[in-house]
């Protein structure tokens, strides 16, 4: 019988002609990301040996630049760490800094048919790569960077046909409001995304929704391979790698159809993606404190030339604070080049320096009591960006956008069309 | 592995931001344990005595890396029996020692405060206090053995890998 794209790579890496669900398995790491919060003193461990260095990551993302002094000993921490064993791919503050899950699509750290680990939950974007990405807490980490092994159960995969193309104003952040509210919580399943409307949708259109799985509680988010993503790799990483497909006859739980033209601008809201969302139009008129665009699923040039696109000859209603976070320099710098930050700054944005920021309540724009934000990033748990009363409904960027311009949730395609 | 003990119960999807609040992030692990579910259940940790068990409901743990379930073992909890534990908290708390099995049906078998016994080798729950029994799903030998040694640090600390806590 046939396997899924999960079961193939477990089977080829853990050296097995074939791995059914419910199976442990035992796998090498390629590549392991450790990020500025595993530093911390409370939870950072001195390591002594790596087993490949080479494979290692360091990213400084959820705190950076520091806006505390204890983010500064972290990351003095992370780069104590970087010194001793001559880590090459380090994204300290500065030219190269940027959330680890944008890096890792921007250098190709992430390819086809290998493993990566990281210790954020949003590891998971990585599979846009036909890579299996997982995110793992810090003990996770350590086990693989010294050990150079990891375990992973074999579990069910659901696999989902994507088909024609997105409509004006809606994105595939609407696509994965879609899922979660129709199909909940996908919770110790794998999900394979494929289908006719790949050649139509960008590698960071595709990497919302991957990015976005972890929100589903997902094992691993996984795409098919097609030429889209590969000139994508190609163009970044002269590195090997050897794609994987399905086999015809792979077992699924589940087999569904998302028709991408069907679906319209859905918003979350509050505390919960999960079965939680609504036309915008349920929400619309709701006055916002602040709107957000940003973190590992909303923070592309694409997003942020479509918030642009909504902004332009506009301006932000003085109510509002829009803040927007690049996902990382390299984005920054390309915004900044082709004009594109100055049109944000003109409409009145503020433009952060790439970091995960408000997304996590970290730093560079968090919630006051009773305040209330849209938001399009990774996630609206109850005190998620800041005060624990704070509401925080999640959407498109676009929707985000319109928000900003009228003060209240509004549906982009009144500003688009 | 066994252990006997009163049960808490908590609902489907308990996130990790109410058991480890970003607003604790800089404090010890000890401090931290103030802030388990004080979003949800306020004044919980002052109820909860060493030894006590967590009955949970589906994808217990959804949500972030963060190491919500040293937590839950610093409170003095033994164990952890859910309808299903979301994957990446399940790593994190066999890694940081404390022991979780799923089991469905779990949820239903139990009234908070009735007493379960949870057998970690042989994969029954049982509810003492009616006197029913529930198959859990075994955890792998593999597992098991991460648990005895008290999880992956203490691991690594013997094999040399890592220095030992300051």
């Amino acid at each position: 019988m046939g396997m899924t794209i999960v079961e193939k790579i477990l089977a080829r890496k853990s050296g097995q002609a074939m791995v059914r669900p419910g199976d442990l398995v035992t796998v090498p790491v390629d590549t392991v990301v450790f990020v500025d919060t595993n530093f911390v003193n409370t939870r950072w461990r001195e390591i002594l040996k790596l087993d490949h260095p080479e494979r290692v990551v360091v990213v400084l993302d959820h705190r950076a630049p520091a806006a505390r002094p204890q983010d500064a000993a972290m990351h003095r921490t992370a780069r104590e760490f970087v010194a001793r064993f001559g880590i090459e791919r380090f994204h300290d503050v500065g030219y190269g800094q940027g959330i680890s899950h944008q890096l890792v699509a921007d250098h190709a750290y992430a390819l086809p048919g290998t493993i990566l680990l990281n210790s954020d939950s949003h590891t998971g974007s990585g599979g846009v790569f036909n890579c299996l990405a997982r995110g793992v807490g810090v003990p996770d980490l350590v086990y693989a960077a010294t050990k150079g092994e990891t375990w992973f159960y074999v579990t069910d995969t659901v696999r989902y046909e994507l088909t024609g193309a997105l409509q004006t104003g809606v994105t595939m952040k609407d696509a994965f409001l879609y899922v979660a509210d129709e199909y909940g919580e996908h919770a110790g399943l794998n999900v394979e995304y494929g289908g006719p409307a790949l050649p139509g949708l960008t590698i960071s259109a595709r990497k919302t929704l991957t990015t976005m799985s972890t929100e589903l509680s997902a094992e691993f988010a996984v795409f098919d391979p097609d030429d889209v993503m590969v000139d994508y790799l190609r163009s970044r990483t002269a590195a090997p790698f050897e794609c994987v497909r399905a086999d015809a006859d792979a077992k699924y739980r589940d087999v569904r159809t998302i028709d991408l033209p069907a679906l319209q601008p859905l918003v979350a809201f509050p505390d919960a993606v999960i079965e939680n969302s609504q036309p915008v139009s349920a929400a619309a008129g709701t006055r916002i404190d602040q709107a957000y665009v940003g973190s590992c699923a909303n923070g592309t040039l694409e997003d942020l030339q479509l918030v642009a696109q909504v902004l332009k000859g506009r301006r932000v209603d003085p109510r509002v604070r829009l803040v927007v976070t690049p996902g990382s320099q390299n984005i920054y710098r390309e915004a900044a080049a082709s004009g594109l930050l100055a049109q944000l700054v003109e409409a009145g944005a503020v433009v952060t320096a790439a970091t995960c920021g408000a997304c996590g309540g970290g730093h560079a724009g968090v919630l006051g009591a009773n305040e209330t934000c849209i938001t399009a990033s990774t996630r609206n748990f109850k005190g998620r960006m800041g005060d624990m009363s704070a509401r925080i409904f999640m959407g498109s960027p676009a929707t985000v956008a319109a928000s900003a311009v009228k003060g209240v949730i509004a549906d982009p395609r009144e500003l688009l069309n | 592995m066994k252990f006997r003990a009163r049960v808490w119960k908590f609902p489907d999807n308990i996130n990790t931001d109410l058991i480890l609040p970003s607003a604790s992030f800089y404090m010890t692990p000890e401090e931290q344990t103030r802030f388990v579910f004080q979003a949800n259940r306020p004044g919980w940790v002052d109820q909860v005595q060493r030894g006590d068990i967590i009955v949970g409901g589906r994808n217990f743990g959804m949500g972030s890396s963060r190491p919500a379930a040293r937590s839950l073992r610093n409170l003095g909890l033994c164990c952890l029996v859910a309808e299903s534990v979301n994957g990446l908290f399940f790593r994190n708390a066999i890694n940081f020692a404390f022991p979780s099995i799923e089991c469905p049906g779990v949820y239903e078998a139990f009234e908070e405060g009735e007493i379960a016994e949870v057998d970690f080798d042989n994969g029954t729950v049982v509810n003492a206090t009616r006197g029913t029994t529930l198959a859990a799903k075994m955890l792998p030998a593999k597992l098991l053995d991460l648990l005895a040694a008290g999880g992956v640090y203490p691991l690594l600390e013997r094999e040399g890998f890592i220095a030992a806590k300051a």
